[in-house]
């Protein structure tokens, strides 16, 4: 489980890729592939192993003058998913 | 949009030297020699064609693919083209050394293969002695090295009950994933098949074991299993149908629908050292043959899954039926589904001899 102080990141081999012919973002695996949403991009754009979730979440909640909290327990919610599906690690 | 589908992955077949000799290897019955073999600068080229036209990985296969002195520059190659790159090897010609230049290179991601879980029928299978001990050790650089690893254990009649070693195998090793791949019979696999064959029963148990760790593991290692076509009622979308997300270049340069579709008869395939990729991919005969679903017929024209499973594969359609624009026997609708299970009853009484995959003449 995640919480608000673990620092995210792209588990082992999963790359983060722009697909231009298709216009879209997709997290490669091996013999896998995820296809982020639009709010999930924007978080996975902000993970890179150094930043705490927390500090993913007050961003968002800047970028887009939403409640901190509740931004928090999206963002926190959405990894863990991302974590289940062995993109996310920390 | 143009009128295909953009490509997801290229199979580069950088060569089909490898000194392994397993006798369900998927490389044509006739290997090409090395000095047909593309050269370094032509594979860059197909890299970055294959970029363009919308791959996002390439799966960098043999043959052993660590056989090519080049494999380095190669591996760089494909990354600057800007493709997820996965090493597809046998690994016993791999070291410290090669693997440091292969993750500087930017390798993304290791597949290894074993043949056993145990050494001594590994060794056998493989027809290489002291080869799963190398293997075992290259896993564990492959792990210190920084880079993921997928275990691949391709599975048959004579390792299929030891499925709980590999997966105990897979998680000691520190491998995030584990292939599950059973033995497809065309090529070398077709001659060995009484030997291969598994059993309904030895089926069910492996099934059974995989759900049990799928679940043990969950989080821990992913399982890729498919049922075998012997035993299944419906076919595979083969390369998820031809010619729409998938396309191999071989070691001499044919561009292929599929990595088996040189032992079909009555193709011109297009080769990259005249053809662009792209040329291949949306205008050549072959990739268009059997594209789509005009080119079926009964059972499958009309059929309410020909756009699911695309009539399966025409490279065993073409080994058990002589047509390879007939229906997949794999599929229960099929008129001759039922070679399928004749296969399975003669196996069941064939010995464990194999012809092993022919080993490299001098030089090659
Ligand atoms: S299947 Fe065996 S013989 Fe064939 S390329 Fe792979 S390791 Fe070599
Ligand atoms: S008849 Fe053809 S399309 Fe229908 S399920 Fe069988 S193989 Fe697939």
């Amino acid at each position: 489980m995640l919480t608000a102080a673990s620092v995210p990141r792209l588990a082992r081999g999963m790359r983060l890729r722009e697909d231009k012919t298709r216009g879209r973002w997709v997290v490669m695996a091996p013999e896998r592939m995820f296809i982020p949403d639009e709010t999930a991009l924007e978080v996975l754009r902000l993970v890179d192993g150094v930043r705490s979730l927390e500090a993913i979440a007050e961003i968002l909640a800047t970028r887009f003058a939403a409640p901190r909290e509740e931004i928090l327990a999206d963002t926190l919610a959405m990894l863990d998913e991302l974590a289940g599906k062995g993109v996310i690690a920390s | 949009m143009s009128p295909h589908e953009a490509p997801l992955a290229l199979l580069a077949e950088l060569t089909h030297r490898c000194p392994l000799r397993c006798p369900y290897c998927s490389n044509p019955t006739s290997l090409t020699r090395p000095g047909e073999e593309l050269d370094t600068a032509t594979w860059a080229r197909v890299f970055r064609e294959a970029a363009a036209l919308g791959c996002l990985q390439v799966h960098l296969s043999g043959g052993e693919p660590t056989a090519r002195r080049d494999i380095a520059e190669i591996t760089r190659a494909a990354s600057e083209a800007g493709l997820y790159t996965n090493l597809i090897t046998a690994g016993v010609l791999l070291n410290e050394a090669k693997l440091g230049a292969l993750a500087a290179a930017g390798l993304d991601h290791v597949q290894l293969s074993v043949q056993d879980a145990e050494p001594g029928s590994a060794d056998r299978i493989g027809g290489y002695a002291g080869g799963h001990a190398r293997k075992l050790r290259v896993a564990r650089l492959v792990h210190a090295a920084g880079l993921p690893l997928t275990l691949n254990a391709v599975v048959h009649r004579q390792n299929l009950d030891r499925l709980p070693a590999l997966i105990a195998l897979a998680l000691e090793l520190g491998a995030g994933r584990l292939e599950v791949a059973h033995v497809q019979y065309y090529g070398w696999a077709l001659r060995n098949r009484d030997a291969l064959l598994p059993t309904r029963a030895q089926l069910e148990a492996a099934t059974a074991t995989v759900e049990a760790a799928r679940r043990d593991l969950k989080g821990r290692l992913v399982i890729d299993y498919v049922v075998p076509d012997y035993h299944a009622k419906r076919p595979k979308a083969c390369m998820g149908g031809w010619g729409r997300r998938f396309l191999a270049v071989s070691p001499s340069g044919k561009a292929l629908p599929c990595h088996a579709a040189e032992s079909l008869p009555g193709f011109a395939f297009p080769n990259v050292r005249e053809t662009s990729l792209r040329e291949a991919w949306e205008g050549s005969e072959a990739f268009n043959r059997f594209r789509g679903t005009g080119w079926m017929s009964a059972p499958c024209q009309g059929c309410e899954r020909a756009e699911l499973d695309w009539g399966g594969c025409r490279c065993q359609a073409f080994a058990l039926t002589g047509d390879a624009a007939a229906t997949d026997p794999a599929c229960a609708l099929s008129p001759r589904h039922g070679l399928l299970a004749l296969a399975v009853e003669a196996a069941a009484g064939g010995g464990e001899d194999f012809i092993w995959r022919e080993p490299q003449r001098a030089g090659g």
